[in-house]
């Protein structure tokens, strides 16, 4: 039961922060970017103020990985480093937390270019 | 009969109806399945997460404490996002699925590495190296910046 509680809040929590995304994109004519950006300055704000916390707490994953969870881990990381190394932890903190999605992402972008065959709509056309 | 409804109601105004009904109805399906696909995915990151913490896979990945299962929980998410982007299945996902595959930060791998490999036509240095971000960037910047203003308001404070 308890486990059970705990996935419902997962999936609560995270169907929510995409359905609100999905009613900005349909109501106003915001593009996925711009809606990806207002999620990570939401997520370090709500981080900053002390709520995200308690979002994280009742939905676990479900509060972390939509891009909220982003900015959450940015906030987090970079008031860490402060309480650690004081003021160079402001500009040290944030992409340390984040950095292995950032480097996962980026190293297998980069292998997947090298991979795969450039998407082209000529090129399939005369290609067959 | 219902064909006499039917004739009845054309024109203008059985247009803007439907058009009315239609919109409606989108909205609060695109909200489902962005709802339920969203949490799917949650859910998938949270199995994930719950195996680490068990410390099934300490040989494996190393230590099991709070922060490192955090990190291998983004790490195996987006690489999820990015392995289904390079066998081209995420941009059918995304098709369905809309909000529900871009906020979870497989749909951030998933910005990176399509357009990596969108680009791959322009080269290596301009085209994939450049345009890679075209999406990430300005999250990764403007994420940046306001967690070091958040980060001043805490040191003064703190320190203050």
């Amino acid at each position: 039961m308890d486990i059970f509680l705990k996935y419902l809040g997962v999936f609560v929590v995270g169907g929510i922060l995409c359905a609100i995304a999905q009613i900005l994109i349909d109501k106003t004519k915001l593009t996925s970017t711009r809606i990806l950006v207002l999620y990570v300055v939401t997520g370090v704000f709500l981080t900053a103020i002390g709520l995200y916390d308690k979002i994280v707490e009742w939905g676990n994953c479900g509060a972390t990985i939509p891009l909220m969870g982003f900015g959450y881990s940015l906030c987090k990381g970079v008031f860490s480093a402060i309480d650690e190394y004081g003021f160079r932890g402001i500009f040290t903190g944030g992409l340390a937390d984040v950095a292995t999605g950032i480097v996962m992402a980026v190293f297998f972008g980069l292998i997947a270019s090298f991979i795969s065959k450039p998407k082209s709509k000529n090129r399939s056309r005369n290609g067959g | 009969m219902g064909s006499d409804n039917l004739t009845k109601l054309n024109g203008p105004k059985y247009e803007k109806m439907k058009q009315d009904r239609s919109m409606k109805s989108n909205l609060l399906v695109d909200c489902a399945i962005a709802f339920v696909s969203g949490g799917f995915i949650c859910i998938i990151a949270q199995v994930f997460k719950d195996i680490i913490t068990s410390g099934k896979l300490v040989d494996l990945l190393g230590t099991a404490d709070e922060k490192s299962a955090s990190a291998l929980t983004v790490l195996f998410m987006v690489f999820l996002g990015a392995l289904l982007t390079s066998l081209n299945v995420y941009d059918n996902i995304g098709k369905v699925c809309g909000a529900g595959s871009i906020v979870p930060i497989t749909g951030f791998a998933n910005s990176i590495v399509s357009s990596a490999m969108e680009f791959r036509s322009e080269g290596h240095i301009l085209g994939v190296g450049a345009q890679m971000f075209i999406c990430a960037g300005p999250v990764i910047v403007y994420g940046t910046a306001a967690s070091v203003i958040a980060g001043l308001f805490y040191f003064l404070f703190t320190m203050g």
